[in-house]
């Protein structure tokens, strides 16, 4: 009965998310028509325009079709796997995005590591040490981090690791498993440090209220070890509140992966998005957000899971007594 | 050594002896200088108010003070300083050798573990429970000690379980390591009236059987006579009174004690006031180094005040704290046969053929989860007439509160008509305006939370005004010397208008929400457990004040309560109501002496007495 429950739920908020996905692909599809200008011209780019180039993106994007068909067939396309060419280079979107995903995927990985490992520790040791020197501590060091845009945390850490230290290389993203995370820690990093705050402020707020709740009062009153109280009684119920907020976590990473990614030179999704902007590269910038978009929406989604999971009031029913 | 001492002394050694104890929190101390012993396989109460100290002296000999707390003093447990021992030791004391439950069940246990955990958390390193099969069985076993035989219980999460319950539960994971000692922290206080004296039963059989020793935490005077061997009476931080249960009982020898014992409404009778100590209870520094309970007492002379009297054995194993003890005795004495004797009341209204209010059939439903429809009253009949006083009685679920607040319009019936001193008021919404202001004006209500129903931002005298101003426009000279009215209705003084409710104690500010809910002058008043939430004291001060309002005023009332005691010191009339439906009515007298329905029986069998 509980896995049939968490099963309905994932396919409940699957549902919900399939409307939310098509209202994101219509705005991405509408890009092509909120350029300035006619769409097939924004869809010309720097090409020239000649009358069979121009003809050929008529027929390529339906533009004679009216909107909703376009949307339509635009939408058929998509769903196979087909998200154009861009226009520079005339490569396959797709392909291009498969190329840059790993740097950014990567990153995000080990950034989320760095935020959920020191995030939770940092805050769990400010609640232990609640209005101690290393309470407050932990906290400045948080806001310092979340005030400073991910950019400038970046340069800063590039400056003192990668220039004066000599330690992390100052570009690219490395081949092979080590030589990647050697290259892509100090982005890792800047990418963490910018969001920890929220994780470090969440963990101890929730942990100090859990701390004073009377079921914690009453295992040590029973005498239960202080391990199997720090874990299973305050860490377990304290990390509700920051597994919900782990959406909004990677949410965060991916508006700051452009930065840090643009800052460290790093071939990514970011870098690709920021790329295709500047050269007004319709088709492109319609794949990138749109898998963008896609995977905001699967975080969301992960995160209620996750959260169905820890949290057993939402699983079971409640029992009238 | 001790072995030796305890040989050639007649006396054991107490298993718990507490000297002095002084327990502080940022300067102000909480209480002073504590004495208390108890032996093996005995059962004490320390009982007291809010702020008496009870809690937190459990607390310190837990060590489990809050961090900002400290306490001085030895705590001798076994020949054992308690004090001077590190955490880390004490720590291997708490549930092996004495153990700790709190009050509320629905927040003791861990919400995200299941509760049969609980109990095998504590077992987890004896070696013969390695074996799941073993294990589970010893959880099972365990569970049965506290009376639940349904081996699901184990599995279940604890927000799936009743409070009575989770409290089983809780006591089975206390006593998982077999302790000496088991404290309980007002164990019974937050379930319904006849779970409670399940609980307590419950926590007494398994004291018995196990030969344990038991501190009991108790507001409830008689509780702590019904259960325990001797009584430690506590009061702002100091032991007032100290005794055999038997003898605390039939003879209180500090005026404090008796004030408690002649505040408590009895259930079997109505008196026509009950005798209720004035004031409210002081924070233990403001009544340092004197008698603590002398600004109350009728009997306190100068020689109270000048310093601190000592709790000193006026009779074999009798501790009392007053000075003035042996001067006073006779007429402390004289007081209790006199309120002993106190004839009963008769009705203070005939019943009239004409209701003021008339509620037929009332049904209301909630959705529940899923689409399931909660019925929380099921056709329910009630009326009400001029100057009569109606209780309401039922515990927590039963519907009592949904009625009440369906009756002032604060929710709509789902179907079933009420009438108001002739108006119907099924529906406020429907209502004209001058219907509903009419209505409004006849019937007002009183909410049990005195600390939440007050806008903490708003002075008395605005909550008062505001009150006035739904039923008209008045000039500033009229609604002063209203506000003023109100106060003294209240028996406040009047400089209480400019007043902020976080300046008053509980008992003050139901007061003043009463004198809120008089403003309109109505002709009915509900009152939702208008007295649950405060001290005993208040408590008694408050249910005169109910009663001389009706007799000057004219009032109807409607009280809801899980109380009998006081429902039989404030109705006329009882309704019994269980699970959504009135299962008995009928005169107050009647229904207490002779209950016809197996609920309202076990409702009465259930006081402590």
């Amino acid at each position: 009965m509980m896995r049939s429950g968490v099963l309905r739920l994932i396919l409940v908020r699957l549902a919900v998310a399939v409307p939310l996905l098509l209202v994101i692909s219509f705005g991405v599809f509408s890009l092509v028509h909120m350029a300035p200008g006619d769409p097939v011209r924004a869809l010309l780019g720097t090409r020239p325009s000649d009358p069979e180039t121009l003809a050929a993106l008529r027929e390529r994007y339906h533009l004679d079709d009216p909107l909703v068909v376009q949307y339509g067939k635009w939408l058929g396309q998509v769903l196979q796997g087909d998200l154009g060419r861009s226009i520079n280079g005339n490569r396959l979107v797709l392909s291009s995005i498969k190329e840059r995903a790993g740097v950014t995927i990567y990153l995000l990985l080990v950034s989320t590591a760095i935020v959920l490992a020191a995030g939770i520790a940092l805050g769990m040791l400010a609640a232990f040490r609640r209005g101690g020197r290393l309470d407050r501590f932990v906290v400045m060091f948080g806001v310092f981090g979340i005030s400073s845009p991910a950019f400038v945390t970046g340069i800063f850490l590039l400056y003192v690791f990668g220039v004066v230290l000599g330690w992390f290389p100052t570009f690219g993203a490395g081949r092979g498993f080590l030589d990647r995370f050697w290259h892509l820690t100090l982005p890792s990093l800047a990418l963490a440090l910018s969001i920890m705050a929220i994780v470090v402020k969440i963990t101890r707020a929730s942990m100090i209220e859990v701390m004073d709740r009377d079921y914690v009062a009453f295992a040590r009153a029973r005498g239960v070890s202080t391990t199997r109280i720090t874990l299973s009684y305050i860490l377990r119920n304290a990390l509700i509140p920051v597994v919900t907020a782990g959406g909004i976590i990677v949410i965060g990473f991916l508006a700051n992966a452009i930065y840090v990614e643009v800052t460290f030179a790093l071939p990514g999704l970011g870098s690709l998005i920021v790329d295709s902007v500047q050269r007004r590269d319709i088709p492109l910038i319609q794949g990138t957000t749109l898998v963008l978009a896609c995977f905001v929406v699967l975080v969301n989604l992960l995160v209620d899971v996750i959260y169905t999971l820890i949290d057993p009031r939402i699983r079971f029913s409640r029992v009238e007594s | 050594m001790t072995a030796i001492a305890s040989v050639t002394t007649s006396q054991p050694l107490p298993l718990l002896r507490v000297r002095d104890l002084t327990i502080s929190a940022g300067g102000h101390a909480i209480t002073t200088g504590t004495n208390l012993e108890l032996a093996r396989g005995e059962t004490i109460a320390i009982v007291g108010e809010s702020g008496s100290g009870k809690s937190l002296t459990a607390k310190a000999i837990a060590r489990l003070l809050p961090p900002a707390v400290t306490a001085a003093g030895s705590i001798s447990y076994d020949g054992q300083d308690l004090m001077a021992l590190p955490e880390r030791e004490m720590r291997q004391i708490r549930g092996r050798r004495l153990s700790m439950m709190l009050q509320d069940p629905f927040t003791m246990l861990n919400p995200l573990m299941k509760s049969g955990l609980h109990i095998a958390e504590m077992l987890r390193d004896r070696p013969e429970f390695r074996d799941r099969t073993a294990m589970n069985a010893e959880v099972a076993r365990r569970l049965g000690e506290v009376g639940i035989t349904d081996p699901d219980v184990a599995e279940r999460m604890p927000f799936q379980l009743s409070g009575g319950m989770s409290q089983r539960v809780a006591m089975a994971a206390a006593l998982a390591r077999d302790p000496e000692l088991l404290i309980a922290d007002e164990p019974s206080t937050a379930l319904d009236v006849t779970t409670q004296a399940e609980i307590i039963a419950l926590l007494k059989r398994v004291q018995k059987k196990r030969g344990m020793s038991l501190i009991l935490i108790t507001h409830n005077l008689r509780l702590a006579f019904s259960t325990c061997d001797r009584i430690y009476v506590m009061y702002a931080g100091s032991l007032l009174e100290v005794g055999s249960a038997r003898a605390v009982e039939d003879d209180p020898f500090h005026p404090y004690t008796l004030g408690l014992l002649l505040s408590e409404p009895p259930a079997e009778k109505r008196v026509a006031r009950l005798i209720a100590i004035r004031g409210q209870v002081p924070r233990a520094d403001e009544v340092a180094g004197r008698c603590t309970f002398a600004d109350r007492c009728d009997w306190a002379k100068d020689k109270c005040r000048a310093g601190m009297p000592p709790l000193i054995e006026q009779a074999p194993g009798r501790f009392g704290a007053c000075i003035r003890r042996n001067e006073i005795a006779a007429e402390m004495r004289d007081l209790r046969g006199a309120a002993l004797e106190t004839a009963t009341v008769a009705l203070s209204a005939p019943p009239s053929d004409k209701p003021l209010l008339r509620a037929a059939n009332i049904v209301k439903e909630y959705s529940g989860r899923s689409g399931t429809v909660v019925r929380a009253l099921k056709g329910v009949s009630i009326e009400i007439g001029p100057g009569e006083s109606v209780g309401l009685v039922g515990e927590s679920g039963s519907g009592k509160t949904t009625l009440g607040r369906t009756l002032v319009g604060l929710e709509t019936p789902t179907s079933g008509a009420i009438e108001i001193a002739g108006i119907g008021a099924s529906k406020f919404s429907a209502m004209s305006a001058v219907d509903r202001t009419a209505t409004r004006r006849t019937i007002q209500m009183v909410f049990q939370d005195p600390y939440s129903t007050l806008n903490p931002r708003h002075s008395v005298r605005r909550s008062l005004t505001e009150a006035l101003r739904t039923i008209g426009r008045f000039t500033k000279a009229e609604r002063d010397a209203r506000v003023a009215e109100l106060l003294r209705e209240v028996s406040l003084p009047e400089s209480y208008a400019e007043r902020r409710p976080s300046s008053l104690s509980g008992g003050e500010r139901q007061r003043v929400s009463i004198a809120r809910s008089l403003a309109v002058n109505p002709k009915i008043l509900v009152c939702d457990e208008p007295v649950s939430a405060l001290d005993v004291s208040v408590q008694a001060q408050i249910l005169n004040l109910f009663k001389r309002l009706q007799q000057e005023l004219g009032l109807s009332y409607l009280f809801i309560t899980h109380d009998l005691a006081v429902v039989r010191q404030v109705a006329d009339r009882i309704y019994v109501l269980y699970l959504g439906e009135i299962v008995e009515q009928g005169s107050a007298e009647e229904v207490i002496a002779r209950p016809k329905h197996p609920y309202t029986q076990r409702l009465i069998s259930s006081i402590p007495r």
